[in-house]
């Protein structure tokens, strides 16, 4: 039984970490959406997966805020955002697919090496969980280096969450308010970026943030 | 009681006899799929008759490679699917070599005929030994992470070990062992040249890959080069029963009406895969050339990451 409990629990964890490397996978905006939304539903059953194991009730309401708000609710609102911004054409990355590929698995190996060096005597589901975690939490940081359009850097910032939240579910005895807490900021982050992608078009025609740099002079 | 030696050489010969039934399995369904009547089970078999007993043509400009590749990839193949436990774990020869080994053997006998294809001098053939290549330089890497996967978890690159592993109940829910799957599915398929990555009925130039570096073969080289990727279409169904569905199989030293029953699960399993196979061709359409890097690619990223999750998995 412990063994299974084990299994499942590294199962759906391993699967959040394929679900990363899929995002980084995905060249248009609107399968973009969708393996994100996956990601969040795969986040979803791991936690409760975690609240079953760990007999704690309040990872339940964790794991249906991470079903309804990121499975759902913010996967609509940015289909609508990039209907209105008019922007369903192929996502521009500043590396190609195979790199970046690279750069994730190698981020994946590195993740998983030092949390084992760090914690060798951690409890194991523990230890693992915060190993995907860890490794999720990489390969949304890479994907929001390696696009260039914003909407892709926001699900790149929203699947960095996801890792987040995988660790704190991992974790036994993370405060209730910390998680609630990074679930709203994280909510008026997306509504203050939604707002600031409308004005960058608006000013630039353009999502991509390249043309930031022609203000600031960074480039050339 | 049943000795190593008449097991090996019993599934030699049901391997040599059962690959060109698959491949004419696999077509007889296409065509019912899309509702053509389709050439007989058999067809196989009297092309490979016939082509024998034609005569075999042979370029003015072709060197002795060309002649004997044939045989060199024949025998290549035959061994490496003679290693690969089909009904019975206890063969003779699975003591002397492992699943490195069956690659390696894949492996030279893909570079046999990609020389053969250019040796000729043709464009078509250079074409083709380019792009298979290409295709190879992705799909092997791949298979031996997706090896490396299996080896760390059953400790051991023998596929009897393996296969015995897998029946045993200690092996539990692992997502490595999935992933393994998947990228071991996607490289059968780009290694036989199956859709989405080569079309196997294709005389369009610009499209195929395996034909056209046989394009300058023919009669009795022709039959041996079709036969042994009969051989390897059942080598790769064969090697994903043993590892990923490996019950029927009967232990080694085990009484003759097991290794019957184990040889009866062998050919339901063998049927359910040319069908499932037919089906996939039928659903989905050839990839772009360029775009199999990118398929390949993923199955390479998966074979990485079941090994290197297994390192966070259980009892290690």
């Amino acid at each position: 039984m412990q063994h299974l409990a084990f299994d499942i629990a590294h199962l759906l964890a391993g699967s959040i970490v394929l679900v990363s490397l899929m995002l980084l996978y995905q060249v248009r905006l609107y399968a973009l959406l969708n393996v994100f939304a996956l990601q969040a539903a795969v986040l979803a059953l791991s936690v409760s997966w975690q609240a079953w194991l760990q007999d704690a009730p309040e990872l339940y309401l964790t794991a249906a805020i991470a079903l309804v708000v990121k499975a759902i609710v913010i996967p609509l609102a940015l289909h609508r955002m990039i209907r209105r911004l008019g922007i369903h054409r192929e996502v521009e990355t500043a590396l190609n697919i195979g790199p970046t590929m690279l750069a994730g698995l190698a981020l994946v190996a590195l993740a998983i090496a030092v949390v084992h060096r760090v914690s060798p005597d951690a409890n194991m589901i523990a230890r693992e969980d915060i190993a995907f975690a860890l490794a999720v939490v990489l390969l949304g940081l890479l994907m929001m280096v390696t696009r260039r359009n914003a909407v892709s850097q926001v699900v790149g910032f929203m699947s960095l969450e996801n890792g987040l939240i995988l660790a704190a579910s991992g974790a036994k005895g993370m405060p209730y308010v910390v998680e609630i807490s990074v679930a709203f900021s994280i909510l008026v982050a997306f509504i203050v970026i939604g707002i600031f992608l409308f004005r960058i078009r608006e000013r630039f025609d353009t999502v991509d943030l390249h043309a930031l740099d022609q203000i600031t002079g960074s480039e050339r | 009681m049943i000795d190593g030696l008449s097991v090996q050489l019993a599934q030699m010969a049901l391997v040599l006899s059962l690959a060109p039934l698959l491949t004419g399995l696999v077509r007889k369904v296409k065509a019912r799929l899309l509702r053509r009547r389709g050439p007989p089970l058999l067809q196989p078999y009297r092309d490979l008759v016939r082509l024998v007993h034609k005569e075999s043509v042979v370029a003015e400009s072709a060197s002795w490679l060309f002649r004997i590749v044939p045989y060199l990839m024949f025998a290549a193949t035959w061994v490496a699917a003679a290693l690969v436990p089909t009904f019975a774990t206890g063969l003779l020869f699975s003591w002397s070599a492992d699943v490195i080994v069956i690659i390696a053997l894949l492996g030279s006998a893909r570079f046999f005929l990609a020389l053969a294809g250019m040796d000729v001098g043709t464009s078509f053939g250079g074409i083709g030994s380019s792009r298979e290549a290409m295709i190879a330089a992705l799909a092997e890497p791949a298979l031996i992470m997706i090896v490396f996967t299996l080896a760390l978890i059953a400790g051991s690159t023998q596929l009897s070990t393996i296969a015995a592993l897998m029946l045993s109940s200690n092996v539990g829910l692992r997502v490595s062992l999935g992933m393994a799957l998947v990228a071991l599915i996607i490289v059968a398929i780009a290694e036989n040249g199956r859709i989405p990555v080569d079309n196997p009925a294709s005389h369009l130039e610009l499209t195929m890959v395996h034909e056209a570096m046989v394009l300058e073969y023919s009669g009795r080289h022709l039959a041996l080069i079709e036969l042994a990727s009969s051989i390897k279409l059942l080598l790769y169904v064969s090697l994903i029963a043993c590892v990923f569905v490996p019950w029927g199989l009967a232990p080694a030293g085990a009484p003759l009406h097991v290794h019957l029953i184990g040889a009866g699960i062998y050919l339901a399993k063998l049927a359910l895969a040319g069908v499932l196979l037919a089906l996939l061709e039928t659903m989905i359409a050839k990839m772009r050339v360029f775009r199999v890097a990118d398929l390949l690619g993923a199955a390479l990223m998966l074979g990485f990451l079941a090994t290197l999750l297994r390192f966070v998995s259980r009892g290690m």
